[in-house]
């Protein structure tokens, strides 16, 4: 392996005639130093040699710079000539018709105009967007309405694997989650109450805040974070595999197959895992009161049986199959947005679970607006 | 070519051994790659061709053995001399394993924004000179991967290869899934390249086009190491069943008739 030398370019006008000698390694390695020598190398004369003899390597990166020179030079009118060995010359030849008279130059991306037409863009793909959400909710509305109608058709193995993944193993994280609510409302509600000397009535908040509101909530949004994504990056990356679009040429609808089996084991675990966050909620909250309260469980249950209303219970529940086909329908529809490769599966999923979440609470706020006009 | 006195082998593998638990993929493999020629490498499949190259370039831990590149044992040597052997090859794989969030221009410009110091303007001409090198129009610089075709992709994944200047490069089944035309396509810009850009290409292929085409020189693999190696036209010598089969079948006929035409392709 040759030593390298950084190359070097010195000009020398003889009898009319200047010759831009270069000599050492004219590499790619090299051409952020020696690039501005070029730059600045304009000799006056009409007939410009330029020497690549003494050159001990040369690259693309090198030819390039020199083809660039004889360019310039040719354009401001001189005669150019090059001198070099073969393989040099002919390496600069492959150069000189390979580059490309205009360079890449990317879409100018700042400026005001072009701050306007972003606002109008995203509006027009965000409404696209919620048309396409509606239209897809429709679709998978019709697949389940046909199981209904048409039980034999349902898919049980491809259901029974979702239940299983979507409901039976939550439920460690769920009753966890449930328990730690009802300590923590326990425990606040404790501290709270006690100023006032009506630390019985923490069964009334824990009673009415976890049947009410957050069983089901918190259980949704885990949910929308844990089954959601999945849904999102295992539909996607059927995607990006083309195995949808197999499944269309082979007359199989890709909704039914895939979209329906999971959205029906969500719409029938939701409702079941709340009702264990709900239990162990109340457990916890229980627990809670007797250590930091003094209210025994048995007067916990009594107050509870005598002051919580079943409709609270009704109410938190009826709520779940909503979240159900909202978590569903949005991961399901997001993977169906998954295009070419496998970074849009990761945004997708990203946004499966963002709008999961969002669109939960959002509901979930307009069942509390419902409720209270109906007065229950 | 290969048989002139002061050859100079670039790589050099020796006693090569590779072995995935109980099964042995090569066993004592001794391969010479000499500097400028186009090397063919064919077997049947499982004999271990991709791996062989996944070896060489470092991807692979062999069991036992020794390689050596650009004089450089790359087994043993510190990292920093590795690292500096690295830039000096390419790799262009078979499918590109083009970085899928880059556009085509991005992705050229990867390694060099990496291992040289050049500023944005020039990564980007030069980026720009190697896609139009590999014969892609300058419009394919601002697509993403997903959006070119397959053949596309196989040229934007050799620019990638080519942006450090390499003195080698490593391609795996380059003409796969391409069809004839966009096959005999590619195998001439292979050989192009290398003349111009004096390369040294190592190539894994299936295609006995390109075989013909324009390697200098063939290596086949079997019985877990190189069973004969030498240019395309002693391979019909060869006694050994699936050399017999692979270079006197009617295919290989086919090709041979094709082949003669662009002739061997040296310098």
């Amino acid at each position: 392996m040759t030593v390298m030398v950084a190359p070097v370019l010195r000009v020398e006008a003889q009898n009319g005639c200047a010759v831009v000698q270069l000599s050492g390694a004219l590499l790619t390695a090299y051409l952020a130093e020696i690039e501005g020598v070029f730059a600045q190398t304009s000799p006056t004369e009409k007939h410009v040699q330029i020497d690549l003899t003494a050159l001990s390597a040369f690259d693309t990166g090198g030819a390039w710079l020199v083809a660039q020179l004889r360019r310039r030079l040719q354009q401001g009118g001189a005669e150019v000539q090059i001198a070099g060995a073969v393989d040099h010359l002919a390496l600069l030849e492959t150069v000189t018709t390979a580059t490309p008279e205009e360079t890449p130059h990317e879409l100018p991306e700042h400026g005001r105009l072009q701050w306007v037409a972003n606002i109008g863009r995203n509006l027009v793909f965000g409404w696209q967007d919620a048309l396409s959400l509606v239209s897809f909710l429709g679709q998978t509305l019709v697949g389940l309405a046909d199981i209904f109608v048409r039980p034999h058709k349902v898919r049980w193995a491809s259901l029974v694997t979702h239940m299983q993944d979507v409901g039976f193993n939550a439920v460690p994280i769920i009753a966890l989650m449930g328990f730690l609510i009802g300590v923590v409302l326990g425990f606040q509600g404790a501290s709270q109450l006690q100023q006032f000397g009506a630390e019985v009535f923490v069964v009334e908040l824990i009673g009415i805040s976890v049947l009410r509101e957050l069983g089901i909530l918190l259980t949704a949004i885990i949910v929308a974070g844990r089954s959601g994504s999945a849904f999102t990056a295992s539909v996607g990356s059927m995607k990006v595999q083309q195995e949808i679009d197999a499944m269309q040429t082979l007359g199989l609808d890709p909704v039914r197959v895939l979209v329906v089996p999971r959205v029906l084991g969500l719409l029938i675990m939701l409702p079941l895992l709340g009702f264990v966050a709900n239990l162990f909620g109340l457990f916890g909250g229980a627990l809670m009161s007797w250590v930091s309260l003094d209210v025994n469980p048995g007067m916990f249950i009594t107050r509870l049986h005598d002051n919580i209303a079943v409709k609270h219970l009704l109410v938190g529940m009826v709520k779940a199959p909503f979240f159900a086909l909202v978590i569903g329908v949005v991961a399901c529809w997001q993977a169906f947005q998954v295009q070419g490769s496998s970074t849009s599966v990761g945004r997708r999923t990203t946004s499966s679970v963002v709008q999961g979440i969002f669109l939960v609470i959002a509901l979930d706020a307009l069942f509390s607006i419902f409720f209270a006009q109906l007065g229950v | 070519m290969s048989d002139t006195p002061q050859r100079d082998a670039i790589i050099k593998v020796r006693g090569l051994r590779n072995q995935f638990g109980p099964q042995v993929v090569h066993d004592k493999l001794d391969l010479d790659v000499w500097r400028g020629e186009v090397l063919g490498i064919v077997g049947g499949s499982g004999t271990g061709k991709s791996v062989l190259l996944r070896t060489i370039v470092g991807l692979n831990k062999p069991a036992a053995g020794t390689i050596e590149v650009l004089g450089t044992n790359v087994l043993t040597a510190p990292e920093e001399e590795r690292r500096k052997v690295e830039t000096r090859w390419g790799v262009a794989f078979q499918d590109g394993a083009l970085f899928s969030s880059l556009t085509v221009l991005q992705n050229v410009m990867a390694p060099m924004r990496e291992h040289l110091k050049l500023s944005p303007t020039l990564m980007k001409e030069l980026g720009a000179l190697k896609i139009s090198l590999v014969g892609l129009p300058q419009l394919a610089c601002d697509k993403l991967p997903s959006e070119l075709s397959g053949g596309m992709r196989k040229r934007a994944a050799l620019a990638r290869a080519l942006a450090l200047d390499p003195q080698i490069v490593f391609l795996d089944e380059p003409t796969a899934g391409l069809d004839p035309v966009g096959a005999a396509a590619y195998d001439d810009l292979i050989g192009e390249l290398q003349r111009s850009l004096g390369i040294t290409v190592f190539m894994v292929t299936h295609d006995l086009d390109s075989l013909y085409a324009i390697c200098d020189r063939i290596a086949v693999l079997a019985e877990k190491r190189v069973l004969v190696e030498g240019p395309i036209e002693t391979m019909t010598d060869v006694d050994h069943p699936w050399v017999q089969e692979y270079f006197t079948g009617p295919r290989a006929r086919a090709a041979q008739v094709k082949g003669t035409g662009n002739g061997t392709g040296g310098t």
